[in-house]
């Protein structure tokens, strides 16, 4: 309302009108690069961009539910999920690669499938239903693998995480996850401001009960959202388990970083705006951040201290700006 | 006056409802798998028990359930305060009172912190507690990285105790029900929370003051989680850095609060819905074991109940959720 009565200068509300976030992740990467002067190396930033990679399509796919009203707690223990049960299937079998990709993918589906239809036609809140998700699919790996996961990740299968192609020309190195996040993040960019799924979907979390009346199909755009958010952590998944390799706990926490990653980017929660390209700048700015703690040499239970301040001065600030 | 059209009668699913089906599966199981010894009275009292440190948690977090906000932050508090106890007390006597008073104090600190982030930064509940857990949990796990400290023996009846046959730890448990049951349902406090909660904008017009109802509904949620602290210090004899995340008491506690009627969206529930689900919590728990499910077997049967009895209220609502 004081927008309307007091017309700020033009450049002014320009300048304003871009995503802080970007701001944020220029300032980070400056200090990175003071600290530590090969970041500007390919080696150095194509590694950051490499590692940044995961988040960066999980808090991507996370927009869609969290843009819905919803929260998706399940893409962490999905991501154990995928890196497990990979092990499992592939067993060092190198023509196994793609069917187990696509049979992760498939799962992925079902378990984004339950999240949507328990939301969407039993009614629980998401919170809760992504939560029992959550605890049913972890117990999932925990069963399967027998709480010590057995077999190894074949080079093939860890190629999207880990493979780099060297002497490309302009940029040097070309990390295969990098082009696995361009892709991701078109696919999902295009999805939420290309297509009118994505104006749904922003009516339906904006206001479920005018979007219903105005015969937006509510249950299926939702369990849509749900069913991306899960695909994209099986493609997180499949990223991590190439670098990091086999655990029980891969997974663990990448829920809050996706949730904290997409709040950075300006998601409101509750649902009504989420952007995709904002989010991914904010899964930047979230990695940049963990990667100067490094560079300081601060030890991991500081970093979880910084991302809990962070992620409350952020959403604290967007109140402010949304108001001001 | 145009008379309303009476609310057509629906089959109503209510917590009372939801603890008889667990009993009469409990009951049935049991009979059918003829372990009928964990039916004798001392059987179920252990088995109530064991819920107790959820028992407490959950009692403050429906508090906050009620008045639309959430609490995320209740498994830190609980290690941080656990920690606190054993250490502060370091195995002697004259200490204990001391301790309780820190962890006390421990407990309204962070309570008020989320309290005023809540209400004065209007930061989303959620993410306020959620990034509190992550501050408390961050500089614990600094401090701390094992067992630290001892509570000395005469602490540890809080949980070995018992008076007239019955465990002290389930005794102060009813007691902490009994009070908060009481606040929500006979002070001026109480029904200031289920109006905040139900609409918080016809209350602030109503003229309640709405920012210190949720404060003081975070100081009694994060009092509990402390109190939980200092009973799991009791019963493991010293406080760990990990003993509320390996717990879940954060989405233990919200949980048990949902499947006993109280709504996320705040306004309507209790305490004593509340504390059928954790009867139920404790009763699938005790099942399991009663038919030797495999442990991880168990977690996945536990996340499908959760739903399933969620989604048990459901049936007959017609609201939209998110």
């Amino acid at each position: 309302m004081t927008d309307a009565a007091l017309p700020r200068p033009r450049r002014l509300s320009r300048l304003l009108r871009v995503n802080p976030i970007w701001l944020v992740l220029l300032i980070l990467i400056g200090a990175i690069v003071a600290l530590n002067p090969d970041f500007t190396e390919p080696q150095g930033y194509m590694n950051f961009l490499r590692r940044a990679a995961p988040l960066c399509i999980l808090a991507a796919g996370q927009v869609f539910v969290l843009t819905s009203g919803g929260f998706d707690l399940s893409v962490g223990s999905t991501i154990t999920l995928t890196v497990v049960g990979a092990s499992m299937l592939l067993y060092n079998n190198e023509a196994a690669t793609w069917w187990v990709i696509l049979a992760m993918l498939g799962a992925g589906g079902v378990i984004g499938l339950v999240n949507g239809l328990v939301v969407a036609l039993l009614r629980v809140p998401s919170l809760i239903a992504t939560l029992g998700t959550m605890i049913t699919v972890s117990g999932i790996g925990l069963m399967w693998s027998g709480g010590a996961p057995r077999g190894y990740l074949t080079d093939g299968f860890r190629a999207a995480g880990r493979f780099m192609w060297r002497d490309v020309p302009v940029i040097g190195l070309l990390p295969a996850a990098l082009l696995v996040l361009i892709g991701g993040g078109a696919v999902l960019w295009w999805l939420m401001h290309g297509t009118n799924y994505g104006r749904l979907l922003h009516a339906v979390g904006d206001n479920p009960e005018a979007a219903r009346l105005a015969g937006v199909p509510v249950a299926r755009v939702r369990v849509l959202a749900f069913v991306v958010s899960s695909l994209s952590a099986v493609v997180a998944g499949i990223l991590l388990g190439g670098f990091s390799g086999v655990s029980l706990d891969v997974g663990t926490g990448y829920e809050l970083q996706a949730i904290t990653a997409a709040v950075l980017g300006g998601t409101q929660l509750l649902g009504g705006r989420g952007a995709v390209g904002a989010a991914l700048g904010g899964a930047l700015t979230l990695t940049a951040i963990f990667t100067l703690l490094n560079f300081l040499g601060l030890p991991q239970p500081v970093r979880e201290v910084v991302q809990g301040l962070i992620l409350i001065s952020a959403v604290a600030l967007a109140v402010c700006r949304r108001d001001a | 006056m145009t008379s309303l059209p009476s609310p057509r009668r629906r089959l109503r699913i209510g917590p009372g409802t939801i603890l008889l089906a667990a009993l009469a599966v409990y009951v049935i199981a049991i009979l059918w798998s003829g372990n009928t010894q964990f039916l004798r009275p001392g059987n179920i009292l252990g088995m109530l028990t064991r819920a107790v440190a959820l028992g407490i948690t959950a009692v403050g977090q429906t508090i906050v359930i009620l008045c639309a906000s959430i609490d995320l932050s209740v498994a830190a508090l609980i290690s941080a305060s656990a920690v606190l106890a054993s250490v502060v007390m370091g195995g002697s006597t004259t200490m204990i009172v001391p301790a309780i008073l820190a962890v006390l104090l421990l407990g309204m600190v962070v309570g008020l912190v989320n309290g005023l982030v809540i209400t004065r930064l209007r930061v989303n509940p959620l993410i306020a507690t959620l990034g509190m857990a992550m501050v408390i949990q961050g500089i614990l796990s600094a401090v701390v990285s094992n067992f630290a400290g001892e509570v000395p023996r005469s602490f540890r009846s809080f949980d070995s105790g018992t008076v007239l046959g019955l465990p002290v730890s389930l005794i102060f448990l009813g007691l902490v029900a009994a009070g908060a049951s009481a606040i929500l349902n006979w002070t001026r406090f109480g029904s200031n929370i289920y109006a905040v909660g139900g609409n918080i904008d016809a209350a602030r017009l109503a003229g309640i003051r709405t920012d210190r109802v949720i404060i003081a509904a975070h100081l009694l949620c994060s009092l509990c989680a402390s109190v939980t602290g200092l009973y799991l210090a009791a019963r493991l004899g010293s406080g760990a850095p990990w003993i509320g995340r390996d717990g879940m008491y954060d989405l233990e506690s919200i949980a048990v609060a949902v499947i006993g009627g109280t709504v996320l969206a705040g306004g309507r529930g209790g305490i004593w819905g509340t504390m059928a689900g954790v009867a139920i919590f404790a009763m699938i728990d005790s099942l399991f074991n009663v038919l030797g499910v495999d442990a991880f077997a168990k977690q996945v049967l536990r996340g499908g109940i959760i739903v399933a009895a969620v989604a048990a209220y459901a049936i007959g609502s017609r609201r939209l959720v998110a």
